[in-house]
Formats: structure tokens, C-alpha cells, sequence
């Protein structure tokens, strides 16, 4: 059966697709859904609010983004924490709701909540944000979808760079977690391209939100003479807010928060998970088989970066644009050796090369040097 | 902007800073506390109550583009849940502190339900008034930008002190948390006082919690208490129930949860968990070294249960 | 009251007691059920209020928590925690004490039942669930005896030195989750190292619920027994009812004190380890889900009885189960289930004043 699709779709999803042939688990389609179906229930699980401005928000929005397509029926639940309560959400929305295709978008749901799913519903797909699929390990019906957001982390640090006259970043993470540390290095390593002394100070709140904390951790950066700071936490309102109070530059996350920084914005890294959304809705809908590893950068159309806000100079965007066109060959690597940690070790060592698919880069322990802060 | 970092100055000056921004809502909840305890009552809902006033203030500023309109909502929003709060302890055999435990899940729950479509929109902040624009360096600027509310919370506490010791309904207030026996006999009903009382500290608590979502850290979501409202009961009793000591200590408890990322922002990194319980080990240890078993608390209201 | 009742020629002293007995039962369970109805009528008519029919949220919640199997499974594995953290509160409060602390205690045995069940790995897994269990349970015991102590010899309140011991216990928790006793491998969710497969607690025969149910039914049996039959629980009573009298009849105060914290900590922590054992594994930052708050709201509802635990954290157990649905199916946001927790709470505490006043219930003078 033809399922009518307008053309920009399908070209996300042949990208989606050739993305997910570098790192695709193989095999012939074990899933025993192998049935086109033109109706479809997509259960969503969120762990937080779907309205923070940040991590919640950029699936909800990909979720909105399917609830158009034809055919398709959206399910959400939100705040629903990584114990049991979502075992028995998932079990619910399929049970109840009929749902066929899983997105519990929280990483702490993949072990052992997912994995358990899905080796009870062998007939659910389960499309986890975050997480990684190992083939052999995990069960055939369930897959990990991820962006390198760390590109666009990189580009904010090219325009920071570019914008910071104390020559001193800040960063605002909530726990030091390969994913955080990763966004944190490659935001550093990008300014370091423009002014090769620039640090990055790190403060960990301990948590993914705690408003209180993330106001006061920026209050003290900027006590400190940091002049441009991003964030990698839940819900970055609070940190954007702040900064643009006290009058300095401000790289979002997640989501576009210009709107809450029209002076200092600069630019920002956000997700566009409707790529990998969209991927799975038709792969199920179509009968294919599980998009087991699914990740992908600018090039793929995971991540994209937020407008350049007015205080970008000319200089600076051109620099960015320059490296973004490159990323989105394909043909620009970030983390490469030699490169050395803030304790004066060697990590990547010289003459090593990680693309951004390298699966060491997922395991990232240290940070880089000219980052203030211990791991 | 200032070019360099003031090292250890900086850490100071973010704890001072601190002090300021983080202890106007302690402030404001513990002079609410202090007055509904002085009547003889514990009112543990207040967390309940601050979260629902940061939630009120911010929606209505919001929608009416006016923060003060929505401190003012905040506060009357206090005052129901308050007034609920002292009507239902007054039915007799109900015990104040689970009604508090309660209050502090429905306040928190009618927070979260209604206050969805907020999280999102931008409200207008609270002024300031900018007490530090003689220095030139930014940090020191920025640390002694005071929120108009610091400077009313601080009227209130001297007023609070003055009116207890020098004015008829201070008497009162007073006798009813000594002793209802007396009270009655002099012809004040006791239940009205205290739900008048617990209706004030509401109030008051209200309006502390709008100041979390209109000025510091100004945005609402539902992260943003984390126990303030229940350390402002135990910073009454530190404060030996006196309007004053509760500024004091309410200044040495903003002054405690700021100093964690004041460190990290330095380079102390190691413990940064530790440092986020250094509020409540404080507190703690504050009631640890205050309270005795024998002695009834020097101050304390003698009909206050907690002290029974 | 008027003076003259025209009483019923008194029949056998046996049966009058007998009744008298059966009257404060149907006391005991008539009002909470009335207050629980009011508490639904007063959600009813909030829900009016936003727009939604209160009869479809009602039989939603129905249809979440009740009206299925896969539903009941939903609502028992939900209530299983919550059991033993209502007898966190409902233990300390025989002894008069109001301590909410019982998050801090249930994350604080979780982990040491995690790092005594990665240290003892490759043993029977028998020995290894009983190790686990007596570490969380004494874990536990002792953190919540901590606020009894403070109580007992320092005057210090018990419900706010719980409370701050929970914020401290969460610290020290992620303290320890992500610095000393991290795993290595844990790498995006840190976590302590894996108890093993073979030392995981499984589920209950042909259910989807884990054995945690089964701990928190038989603690609570066994708790009711204590206060009800035993010395202990009648000397723990007295002293809840007036500790001056307790004195004066020569009870050691601090000891009972003590030990009724220490077991109420027990219970805590062994939801930490049922929760460790049976669903994660390890112990992460997954553990600190609120079921210990949930627990003081069970308990109270309770009225702190041990043999009303049960039924009550099931009551609560089905009404969270059933939030996932009405926010699926009716758009409404997950705090609806708080809201409606939070009326029903102060309903329960306001009907306490109608204990002793309705002249059905009471005792008849023979």
C-alpha cells in the first residue's frame, strides 16, 4: 500500500538511512512486525515537563512533528520516572493505547526499563534517546537514536570565541556524564580555534534542574570575569535569563531560547529529533525492519544551530558558516590528537583521528585542557 | 565589562551577594512562620505555599505585565491557603503539623496543575534597586543590586519587632501562643486569632515564594523549591521566635547555599554534592545545639506544639 | 446532649462489649471513607472548574487502577514500595512521634544493599538478598533513629529533623553514587557496580509484580501484631498517648522511642533494597522517586494502623497508576494525581474531629 508523503520527508528519511548504514545493525529483519501498516499508535515518555525550554520541549516538538504525518496517532505521557512507573507506562500504552512505537526519550530508561520491554513485547518497537544499542547485547526490537549536538556545541565556542574580550568562558552542566563532558570539550576546543588561551570554567549543579543553583552558578562565573557562558542542563531558561540580567553573551542548548536573550544571545545548539522521529515512524509504518543504532550530526539533520543573534559580528559568522559547511561534508573532525586533558595527559594521542562515529568519543572521561573543573 | 577575576575576593563577594538574593524568600517565609507560631500554631505548609505563591506571582505578572500585581496575588494566594490551613487546625482533635504535611501537597499539586501553561512564557521581573553603582568593579555592582522586596522584608522585620512588643493586637498575638487559658479570659477568641495569624504568615510566605519566580532566580518551573519552605520553620526556632533573629539568620542561610558554586567557580570542585547540604547540616546543627528536652525552648510560645 | 435517652434494657454484659468493639471498627472505617468521598466530590468539582467531567476522570482512574488485570498489576507493583514507607511514619507515630523521613532512609538502604550485594556477588543468591536485606534494613534503621535521638535527648523537632535528614541522606547518596562507589563502566548513568543477574530478586509467580509486595505485606502483618499483641506495642502506645504517664509507669521512654524509629528505618530501607534488587540492580540516582513522600500520605490516611496500610497503599498505588491515563486521554498533566492527593489528605485530617462526636459510633453507657 502507497503511503502518500510529501518529498522532503522522504529525503530526511533516505538521510536517516544512510546515516544509520555506517553503524546499522545488520542482518536480515528479524523484527516479526515485518507488516506495512497504514495507522499507527507512537507512545512518547517524557521525564520531565514537555515545556522547559530545553531537553522535554525538543522531543515534544519532534512528536508534534509526527502527529501530522498521516496515519499516525501520538500518545504522551510526561514526568514519569526511570523505576518501574515506566515499565508500566510502556506496558500501558501498549496495552491500552494499542501503541506499536516506543519513544522513551529519558537516557535513564534504556537499562534495565527498555531493555525489559522490549524483550517482553518482541512486537513493540522501542526507540530510545540516547542510549547504546549494543547487537548481541540488547534485544532486536529496540534501538538507540542520537545527535552529535557537540558540532553545534563547537560552533557556539567558534562564536564565542569570536565574542569573548575576557578570554574567559563559562559552562553550566548538571553532571559529569560522557555526554556532557563531550559537549564541554568540543565547546572549548571551538573557541580555542579562534583565541588558542581561552578557558572554559565549569560549574556541575549536581542535577539535571535545579533553577536556584544554575542562577547562582551563573552569578558567580560572571563574578568571576566569564563574558560568555552556555549550559548543558535540562531546562536552560533559567541560565539565558540570567545572563542577559547581568549583560553578557549567552550560547543556548536544546532548544532556541533567543527570545529570552535578544541582546546577548549569540547562537545556539539545538536538537531537530524530528529526523530520527521520523525515521522510525516510517520504518515501522512501511514494515522495515528496526533502526537498531541510529545517530547522525548537521550533515545527517539531527542538530541544527539557532540564528546568529545581533551581537554575532561579521567576522565571526563567516568563521562558523565556514566550519559548519564543512561539518555538513562531513569532511571536519573535532576531536583529533594530539590533544591533552586539563591535568597535562595525553588522551587522544598523534596522529589519531576520532570522527564523530568513533564509539570511544561516547565513553569521554576527561576534560581538555584550558577547561577549569575536575571530571 | 571587568576584564579580571577576583579570585578569592569573588568567592566573598558571591557569598554576600548570596546572602542578599537567596535570603529574601527565607526572610519573607520565616517572619510568616514567626508570626503564626507566636499564636500558637506550627504551620508546615509553607513550602506548599511558597511554590503556590511563585506560581500565582508569576502567572499574573505574566498575564497583567505588572510584577507587582503579582506579588500581590502571590500573597493573596498565601492568605487562602493559610486561612485553610488555620480553619482546619481549629476543628478540634486535628493535629497542625499533618494539616501542614497536607498543605504542603496540595499547595504544591494546585501549583504544578495550574501553573503548566507558565513555564514557558517570560514575566516581567521585579526592579531593583542598584545600591552598588559607586564601585567600579561589575561583581561588586552586581552583588549589591538589592531587590525592592530585600529592603521591605527588612522594614517588616523591625516593624514585626516593634508591633510585638508595643502594640495591642502584638499583645494579643502574644498572650493566645502563651496561653489560651488566658486569652479566653480576657475575651479574645483564640481560634479566630490564630487563623488570622496563620492567614498573615501566609501572606507573608506568599509573597516570598513570588520572589523566587519574579526576580531570583525569575522563571517559573517546577524545580524551584528545594525545602526553603520547611527551613524557614527551623530557622524560626533558631531565631528564638524574635522578628529580628529571623533576618539574621535568614542572611546566614543565603549566604550558606550560595557558597557551593561561589567554590566551584574558583576551582574547589570535589564534593560539590556535600556543599549542596551545607544549608541542611546547618540547620541541623543549628537545632541541635538550640533545643533542649528539659527546659521549655527561652521563647518559645507555650502552646506551641512543637515545644510540647 | 439532652439528659434523656430512653436506653435499651441492657442485655449480657458480653455482647454489649462485643458491640462497642464492633462500633468503633465501623467508627474507624466509616469516616475515612466519608472523608475519602468528600475528597472525591471537592476533586469532582475542581475538575468542573477546568473544564473536564468529573465522571469521566472517575472512571479513568477506575479503568487505570481497577478494572483490569494488567491495570491491577499496575496499581500492586506501584503499592509494593509505598507499604513499607507508610511503616516509616506509622511506626514512630505509636510512640507519638511524626517523622517523614523515610525517602532519606529507603535511598541510604538501597545503596548499602547495593554495595553489600556487589561485594558479596557470586554467593547463593539466598545469602546474598538475606545480606542485602539486614545491610538496607539496619542502614535504615539506624539513619531514622538519628531524628529519635535528636528527639529524645535534644528536644530537637522530629518532623523537620527528618525531613532535613532526607535532603542530607539524598546528598550524601549522589555524594557516594557519583564519586567513591562509582562504577567505572557506568559511564552516562552513574551507578554502583551490579549486584549480578543471579542475586536479582524476580517476580511474584505468573505477575508482573515483584517480590517487594510480598516484604511490605508481611512487615506490615507483622508490624500490626507487634503493636496490637505485644508488650512492646502496648508499652510503644502509652507512650504515644501521654509520655508523662509512661514516665510515671516506669517505661524506659528513650529506648521504645528508639526502637520504633529504628524499625520504622527498617521498613524504608528495605523498599531501598527491594527497589535495588528487584528493578535496577545498582543503586543510581533512579532510587530518590518519591516513594517516600508517598508513603507519609498512606500512612496517614491510614491513620497510622499497620493492618490499614495494605489497602491503602493500594487505594494510592491505583490512583498514581491511573495518572499515566488521564494524561493520555485527557490531556490533563500529571499533577492532577497530587491535587487529588492533596484534597484527599485534608480530608482525612479534618474528619479526625469527628472521631467521639457522632453518637452512632459511640460506646452505649451499661
Amino acid at each position: 500500500m502507497a503511503i502518500k508523503q510529501p518529498n522532503t520527508e522522504r529525503r530526511a528519511f533516505i538521510q536517516a538511512l544512510a546515516a544509520a548504514g555506517l553503524v546499522s545493525a545488520a542482518g536480515p529483519g528479524l523484527i516479526r512486525t515485518a507488516r506495512a501498516a497504514d495507522k499507527i499508535v507512537v507512545g512518547v515518555i517524557y521525564v520531565g515537563p514537555k515545556d522547559d525550554y530545553g531537553y522535554s520541549q525538543a522531543q515534544a516538538q519532534a512528536a508534534a512533528a509526527i502527529k501530522k504525518l498521516p496515519g499516525v496517532t501520538v500518545v504522551e505521557e510526561e514526568r514519569v520516572a526511570e523505576t518501574v512507573d515506566v515499565q508500566k507506562t510502556m506496558g500501558s500504552m501498549i496495552e491500552q493505547d494499542g501503541a506499536s512505537l516506543i519513544f522513551p526519550t529519558s537516557f535513564g530508561y534504556f537499562d534495565p526499563h527498555v531493555i525489559k520491554m522490549a524483550e517482553k513485547y518482541p512486537n513493540v518497537r522501542f526507540a530510545h534517546c540516547g542510549g547504546l544499542w549494543t547487537e548481541g547485547k540488547h534485544p532486536k526490537n529496540a534501538g538507540s537514536y542520537f545527535g552529535y549536538i557537540d558540532e553545534c556545541q563547537y560552533l557556539n565556542g567558534v562564536v564565542a570565541g569570536h565574542a569573548t574580550k575576557s578570554k574567559k568562558l563559562g559552562f553550566i552542566a548538571a553532571k559529569p556524564i560522557p555526554q556532557v563532558l563531550r559537549n564541554i570539550n568540543a565547546f572549548t576546543l571551538g573557541a580555542q580555534s579562534v583565541k588558542p588561551d581561552v578557558t572554559t570554567t565549569v560549574i556541575f549543579t549536581g542535577d539535571w534542574l535545579l533553577p536556584v543553583k544554575e542562577a547562582e552558578a551563573a552569578n558567580s562565573l560572571i563574578d568571576q570575569g566569564v563574558d560568555v557562558i552556555t549550559m548543558h542542563v535540562d531546562s536552560p531558561k533559567v541560565v539565558v535569563e540570567t545572563a542577559e540580567r547581568r549583560g553578557i553573551y549567552v550560547c543556548g542548548y536544546h532548544a532556541n531560547q533567543s527570545a529570552l536573550a535578544p541582546k546577548g544571545y549569540l547562537t545556539g545548539a539545538e536538537w531537530n529529533w524530528t529526523t530520527p522521529y521520523t525515521a522510525h515512524v516510517k520504518a515501522a509504518m512501511e514494515g522495515k525492519p528496526m533502526i537498531n543504532f541510529l545517530r547522525g550530526g548537521l550533515k545527517e539533520g539531527f542538530v541544527k544551530t539557532s540564528a546568529y543573534g545581533k551581537a554575532v559580528s561579521d567576522g565571526a559568522r563567516k568563521n562558523a558558516d565556514a566550519i559548519k559547511s564543512k561539518m555538513m561534508a562531513g569532511d571536519y573532525v573535532i576531536f583529533k590528537g594530539p590533544l591533552k586533558d586539563n591535568a597535562g595527559k595525553v588522551v587522544i594521542a598523534g596522529g589519531t583521528v576520532y570522527k564523530q562515529t568513533d564509539l570511544n568519543l561516547e565513553k569521554m572521561d576527561y576534560l581538555v585542557s584550558g577547561v577549569v573543573g575536575h571530571v | 565589562m571587568d576584564a579580571s577575576g577576583l579570585g578569592w575576593w569573588g568567592v566573598l563577594i558571591a557569598v554576600f551577594g548570596g546572602a542578599i538574593r537567596v535570603s529574601t524568600p527565607f526572610l519573607f517565609v520565616s517572619l510568616g512562620e514567626c508570626l503564626t507560631e507566636r499564636s500558637g500554631r506550627i504551620n508546615l505548609g509553607l513550602e506548599g505555599i511558597l511554590v503556590m505563591g511563585a506560581m500565582s506571582g508569576y502567572g499574573v505578572a505574566y498575564l497583567s505585565g505588572s510584577p507587582w500585581l503579582g506579588v500581590l496575588v502571590a500573597g493573596l494566594a498565601g492568605l487562602l491557603l493559610g486561612t485553610l490551613h488555620g480553619a482546619v487546625c481549629s476543628l478540634p482533635r486535628v493535629n497542625d503539623i499533618a494539616v501542614g504535611i497536607g498543605l504542603m501537597l496540595l499547595g504544591t499539586g494546585f501549583a504544578f496543575y495550574l501553573g503548566k501553561p507558565f513555564v514557558q512564557p517570560k514575566a516581567p521581573t521585579l526592579p531593583a534597586l542598584h545600591l552598588g553603582d559607586w564601585a567600579s568593579s561589575a561583581q561588586v555592582q552586581s552583588a549589591l543590586q538589592v531587590n525592592v522586596l530585600f529592603i521591605v522584608g527588612v522594614v517588616l522585620a523591625f516593624a514585626m519587632h516593634w508591633a510585638f512588643r508595643n502594640t495591642r493586637w502584638g499583645l494579643v498575638v502574644r498572650m493566645v501562643g502563651d496561653s489560651s487559658d488566658a486569652a479566653r479570659a480576657m475575651g479574645y477568641s483564640v481560634n479566630r486569632v490564630r487563623i488570622l495569624a496563620t492567614a498573615a504568615g501566609g501572606f507573608l510566605a506568599g509573597v516570598g515564594g513570588s520572589f523566587l519566580s519574579l526576580y531570583y532566580p525569575g522563571s517559573w518551573n517546577e524545580g524551584l523549591s528545594s525545602g526553603q519552605g520547611l527551613m524557614a520553620v527551623a530557622l524560626v526556632i533558631f531565631a528564638r521566635w524574635q522578628p529580628l533573629n529571623c533576618f539574621y539568620a535568614a542572611l546566614l542561610f543565603g549566604g550558606a547555599g550560595a557558597l557551593g558554586p561561589a567554590l566551584q567557580s574558583v576551582g574547589i570542585t570535589g564534593g560539590y554534592y556535600l556543599f549542596s547540604a551545607a544549608p541542611y547540616v546547618l540547620t541541623l546543627a543549628i537545632m541541635i545545639a538550640t533545643c533542649s528536652p528539659r527546659r521549655n525552648l527561652a521563647g518559645a510560645p507555650g502552646e506551641l506544639s512543637v515545644t510540647r | 446532649m439532652d439528659g434523656s435517652i430512653t436506653l435499651p434494657a441492657p442485655v449480657a454484659g458480653g455482647a454489649t462489649l462485643a458491640m462497642d468493639r464492633v462500633r468503633r471498627a465501623a467508627e474507624a472505617i466509616c469516616i475515612p471513607v466519608a472523608a475519602l468521598l468528600a475528597a472525591m466530590m471537592v476533586f469532582g468539582v475542581f475538575m468542573l472548574l477546568v473544564g473536564k467531567n468529573p465522571l469521566e476522570v472517575y472512571a479513568l482512574i477506575y479503568k487505570g487502577g481497577f478494572a483490569s488485570a494488567f491495570a491491577w498489576q499496575n496499581t500492586l507493583q506501584r503499592a509494593a514500595p509505598l507499604i513499607l514507607t507508610a511503616l516509616c511514619v506509622a511506626l514512630p507515630a505509636q510512640a507519638g512521634l511524626i517523622v517523614i523521613g523515610a525517602e532519606g532512609a529507603l535511598v541510604l538502604g538501597g545503596l548499602a544493599a547495593a554495595v553489600v550485594g556487589h561485594a558479596l556477588s557470586g554467593g547463593s543468591p539466598l545469602a546474598v538478598q538475606l545480606a542485602m536485606a539486614i545491610a538496607a534494613m539496619a542502614i535504615g534503621g539506624a539513619w531514622i533513629s538519628l531524628a529519635g535521638v535528636l528527639r529524645h535527648y535534644r528536644g530537637v523537632n522530629e518532623t523537620i529533623s527528618s525531613l532535613l535528614l532526607t535532603y542530607i541522606a539524598i546528598a550524601l547518596f549522589n555524594h557516594f553514587v557519583e564519586g567513591p562507589l562509582r562504577d567505572p563502566a557506568s559511564l552516562n548513568k552513574p551507578s554502583t557496580p551490579s549486584i549480578g543477574e543471579a542475586a536479582m530478586v524476580g517476580h511474584l509467580p505468573g505477575m508482573d509484580v515483584h517480590w517487594g509486595l510480598v516484604f511490605g505485606v508481611v512487615f506490615c502483618v507483622c508490624a500490626y501484631f507487634l503493636v496490637r499483641y505485644t508488650v512492646f506495642g502496648f508499652a510503644l502506645r502509652i507512650v504515644g498517648g501521654n509520655v508523662r504517664a509512661a514516665r510515671l509507669a516506669g517505661l524506659a521512654v528513650g529506648r521504645l522511642v528508639l526502637l520504633s524509629c529504628f524499625l520504622g528505618g527498617a521498613a524504608a530501607g528495605l523498599a531501598g533494597m527491594a527497589e535495588v534488587a528487584a528493578v535496577h540492580g545498582s543503586a543510581n540516582a533512579s532510587l530518590i522517586a518519591g516513594y517516600g513522600y508517598a508513603g507519609i500520605l498512606v500512612s496517614f490516611i491510614a491513620r497510622h494502623n499497620p493492618i490499614a496500610i495494605t489497602p491503602v497503599a493500594l487505594l494510592v498505588g491505583g490512583i498514581t497508576a491511573s495518572g499515566g491515563l488521564l494524561q493520555r486521554r485527557l490531556g490533563l498533566p500529571d499533577a492532577t494525581v497530587l491535587v487529588l492527593q492533596g484534597i484527599a489528605f485534608m480530608m482525612i485530617l479534618a474528619g479526625e474531629t469527628l472521631y467521639g462526636r457522632l453518637r452512632i459510633f459511640q460506646p452505649r453507657a451499661h
